[in-house]
């Protein structure tokens, strides 16, 4: 017998020891951040430390993994999760967040600590990037050079991971698999080559309202003195989000985005993994997580119009598009999609939802007023405000920074703009549901447990219900952790799609009529 | 003044009944439980030991919810009835009255009489205290011995292999679980069970528990002695009825109940693991402890207790488990050993992780049920087939329709398929070795 493990874990308190393979390798990983943290430090090192770093990084993750997951049967791997200090809110998992969250302030608002220079030559870290960044797009690194280039890797190499640990489930593979390749080739390739070919930065990944600034003047300027390239660029952004987004979300649920494509989706999937379960299931939760991420979208709404409108103001009669054309055309545009949603979709709401739906719309109308007749929009502010609080401290510092505290899904959740439009077309107007298998839920709990958006999906599953639900990402781990087999994520007919009636199967089949008229007479919307 | 309805047990049977009861009626409901005052999932026990999750995440509803549906639940021990007084005598001297009552108490693990079941380190798996007096018994254990090869027996096994505890199961038939699935089916798990380095002893018996007192050994009824730290007794269960003894209240192994799930006393029913069928369903038990029936009496006796009677009359047969990796699901009857009108097809995937076993009548070709270990099948499906009388023809022809697999996932219905063709074709050709 190897050890005697002493787990005390009804207290919750004893760690789950790491092999020796495993702590060697996290050594490995680390040594590899500490070199990054000595070329801040203004350490002079040789060229190759770049290639050292992010290769000891890499290491150390493969390393782990394999020890973790390979000659090991393949399955669920759960165990120990709420004993290791790492995964249950413990000393490290703390530590790491508070690094983490150091790096984003220092990131977003410090970059010259991290030695970016835009007016002469970078030192410290992003002068340890500049070659790379040379070779990729022709131009010295920034600190966001320097960013995607971990962010990348850490999709990579905790993809790989994630790839080992769900190895016997095809769909977590492919979407792994999908989620790697935009993050490497749309998300860090794509942006930096288009620079090398001297045309405006721009990630297709990224589709607004998540990248708040792609109608920002600078950028719009940017497009429309790229010529051919430039249109293409704001013709497939705004097809992305009018266009590409509905239809997808249509017939495949806003998964195709959020744990297939999205770049925030990918890092939250892969290195955010282990971290899924710390989302936070109460009914409370729910609740904010609905105003917040609505509220966020109407900010941005308003930012953009805002946005836009400023540019409109300070290139007068060059475009074919007046301000007040585009400030009528929005007015427009909102109070179709608001009749329409109320008119034909009234039944589906919530109460409350009605009531924010109603406040909200009057808010922004009146927004738009404003800025019709006082002719002024302070798009700038708003932009930098939006920016400061909701692009960098909310996404950023809280989002990835608190990955071991609140979980790996808290921006998606609670803030992400393009969630909530894709989470409103995925209730309303989706083929996309989770289904239960009949009479089978044992009600164990483990979806709910590991369900990163903090759905309580037993509390369906356990009435045979389907899961239809705003904020489900699609990511399929509540079907591969169910030890019964009830869960299945599919597509289909929308016809009978929510089932708040349903009845679990197994039982006398008069008495589940009954109970279906009984639930039907008591269900409260 | 709205009546009374108190329910002993807060399991998934008098859960269900009370969250019934209240959504169609203004009763009032008393839920009691000397085990924990809000209701957990009981078949996650498991996960909690194996750091899957906390206890929070085992309890399905939020504390609010009982609240906000005004369902009382109390701590407490019921130690006595009087179903003359309509009272309930409950530890420290407390009584609580009744109108209508709903036993619910479960199952605790059964003890065979061996010599030194009582012994520290013998203990079975049925309830919270179970799980917390295991976290004890597993301090320092270097050896633990399981008795019988059932699905508590095997969800211990994996459980202690978190722990690195080696594990010896001794199994009183053939091969594992024998009692339930066919021989193919059984040894088919076996093997996966035993790839985790777990021990089975088949055709092995518990003989006697030795130590002084704590345990020390187990001798088998073959004679051999095993060096060890724990044992886990998983022959199954038995009602928890003991304190319903002098009560009036009619037992057998477990409360008889008629069809109407009452007991022998107005007023009085019973449901769950420990309530026995005076007139079982033809190839039902009278006892079935399981937590999908249990959930099904919750929903029929409430039904009942509002003024609808309805008699217990569960649909067609429905399981499932986890054996480590393997995910098992059975729709229907499956017989351990088939009868002289049964006949079995049985498919196994070169990788040893999948395996499906139909049953049919001979002659008739009437599908009679299934066993799928590896692959997820539709409830609805086979339950419609199984109600519809459906030929094994027409199953196997459409054994794709009932796929509950996840997206992409490789299907076998076709590789199935040409199995069972060719096994009809040559029912004696020697298959290949797996």
């Amino acid at each position: 017998m190897a050890h005697i493990e002493h787990n005390m874990s009804l207290t919750g308190e004893a760690p789950k020891r790491l092999s020796l393979i495993q702590k060697v390798a996290t050594g490995l990983g680390w040594t590899g951040i500490f070199f990054l943290f000595l070329s801040i430090l203004n350490v002079p090192l040789p060229g190759y430390f770049l290639w050292l770093s992010l290769g000891l990084i890499a290491a150390g993750v493969v390393i782990f993994a394999n020890d973790q997951y390979r000659g090991k049967p393949a399955g669920i791997k759960n165990d120990g999760v709420w004993f290791k200090n790492m995964t249950s809110r413990g000393v490290f998992a703390w530590g790491t967040g508070i690094l983490l969250t150091l790096f984003y302030i220092v990131l977003y608002w410090y970059p010259q600590y991290l030695g970016y220079n835009p007016d002469g030559e970078n030192t410290g870290i992003v002068a340890l990037f500049d070659p790379l960044s040379n070779f990729i797009s022709g131009n010295d690194a920034s600190q966001w050079f320097v960013y995607g280039t971990l962010y990348t890797l850490a999709i990579l190499a905790f993809g790989y991971k994630f790839l080992l640990k769900y190895r016997h489930n095809k769909y977590e593979k492919i979407r792994t698999f999908s989620v790697m390749f935009f993050q490497l080739g749309f998300a860090f390739l794509i942006p930096e080559i288009l620079i090398r070919l001297n045309q405006p930065y721009y990630n297709p990944n990224v589709v607004w309202p998540l990248n708040y600034d792609l109608f920002a003047g600078y950028k719009l300027n940017e497009f429309f003195s790229a010529g051919t390239v430039g249109m293409i660029m704001l013709g497939f952004g705004l097809a992305s989000i009018f266009l590409i987004t509905p239809i997808l979300t249509y017939f495949y649920g806003k998964r195709w985005y959020c744990s297939w494509v999205c770049g925030c989706g990918g890092l939250a999937e892969t290195a955010g993994d282990p971290y899924r379960h710390l989302s936070d299931k109460s009914r409370k939760s729910w609740m904010l997580e609905r105003w917040l991420i609505h509220t966020i979208l109407v900010l941005v709404v308003i930012m953009t119009t805002a946005v836009v409108y400023s540019f409109l103001n300070e290139n007068p009669g060059k475009y074919w598009l007046t301000k007040d054309a585009f400030l009528i055309g929005v007015a427009g545009f909102l109070t179709l999609l608001f009749a329409g949603i109320m008119i034909f979709k009234r039944k589906e709401l919530a109460k409350d939802a009605k009531y924010g739906a109603v406040g909200y719309f009057v808010i922004i109308l009146a927004i738009i007023a404003l800025y019709y007749s006082t002719g002024y929009s302070y798009g700038h502010l708003l932009r930098e405000w939006y920016g400061f609080f909701i692009g960098a401290a909310f996404s950023g510092v809280i989002g990835v920074g608190f990955y071991p505290i609140f979980g790996n899904r808290v921006w998606c959740r609670f803030g992400c703009p393009m969630a909530a439009v894709l989470g409103m077309q995925q209730r309303l107007f989706s083929r996309f549901r989770i289904t239960t298998n009949g009479g089978q839920c044992i009600s164990c709990g483990n979806c709910s447990t590991y369900c990163e958006m903090g759905i309580d999906v037993r509390s369906y599953a356990q009435k045979g219900e389907n899961i239809v639900r705003s904020s489900c990402v699609g990511c399929g781990i509540c079907s591969a952790v169910c030890p019964r087999g009830v869960l299945k994520l599919e597509n289909g007919p929308r016809e009978g799609r929510i089932n708040g009636d349903a009845v679990l199967l197994g039982n006398d089949v008069d008495l589940l009529d009954l109970i279906q008229q009984q639930k039907k007479a008591t269900r409260k919307l | 003044m709205q009546e009374h309805v108190v329910i002993i047990g807060n399991g998934i049977a008098g859960i269900t009944a009370a969250r019934h009861i209240r959504r169609i009626s203004e009763k009032k409901i008393t839920v009691i439980s000397s085990e924990n005052k809000y209701f957990f999932s009981r078949t996650a026990l498991m996960y909690f030991y194996m750091g899957h999750m906390k206890w929070e995440h085992l309890e399905p509803y939020e504390d609010w919810f009982w609240e906000k549906n005004r369902i009382d639940l109390k701590l407490a021990y019921v130690e006595k009835i009087d179903p003359e007084a309509k009272t309930l005598f409950l530890a420290g001297n407390e009584k609580l009255p009744y109108d209508q009552l709903i036993i619910a108490t479960g199952s605790i693990p059964r003890k065979l009489g061996w010599e030194g079941q009582d012994l520290q380190g013998v203990q079975g798996l049925v309830s919270k205290q179970d799980l917390e007096l295991l976290e004890k018994n597993t301090k320092n254990c270097r050896h633990a011995t399981i008795v019988g090869g059932g699905l508590i027996g095997v969800e211990l096994a994996e459980m202690l292999h978190t722990r690195n505890i080696p594990v010896t199961m001794l199994i009183r038939e053939d091969s594992f679980w024998r009692n339930v699935l066919p021989q193919k089916d059984s040894e088919f798990v076996a093997r996966h069970i035993s790839s985790h380095g777990i021990g089975l002893r088949n055709m092995t018996e518990l003989e006697s528990i030795s130590g002084k007192n704590k345990v020390t050994s187990v001798t088998t009824k073959k004679g051999d002695q095993i060096e060890t730290d724990l044992v886990g007794l998983t022959v199954g269960v038995q009602p928890n009825i003991a304190f319903l003894k002098g009560s009036g209240i009619e037992t057998d192994v477990g409360i008889l109940v008629d069809p109407y799930l009452k007991t022998n006393i107005e007023s009085i029913y019973s449901i769950g693991d420990c309530a026995q069928q005076r007139e079982p369903k033809p190839g039902r038990r009278p006892i079935e402890a399981v937590w999908y029936t249990a959930r099904m009496m919750g929903e029929t006796v409430a039904q009942t207790i509002c003024g609808n009677p309805f008699k217990y009359n569960p649909g067609n047969w429905f399981n499932s488990a986890k054996f480590f990796e393997i995910e098992y699901q059975t729709y229907g009857n499956v017989s351990a050993t088939p009868p002289e009108n049964e006949q079995q097809l049985h498919w196994e995937h070169r990788d040893g992780k999948k395996a499906v076993t139909l049953a049919f009548e001979k002659g008739s070709g009437r599908f009679l049920g299934i066993n799928s270990f590896g692959i997820r099948m539709k409830h609805e499906v086979f339950d419609r087939w199984l109600t519809e009388q459906r030929p094994i023809e027409h199953v196997l022809k459409h054994l794709e329709e009932a796929n509950f697999d996840p997206e992409f996932f490789k299907r076998h219905h076709k590789e199935i398929l040409h199995s069972f063709k060719d096994d009809l074709m040559n029912p004696s050709k020697p298959k290949p070795q797996i």
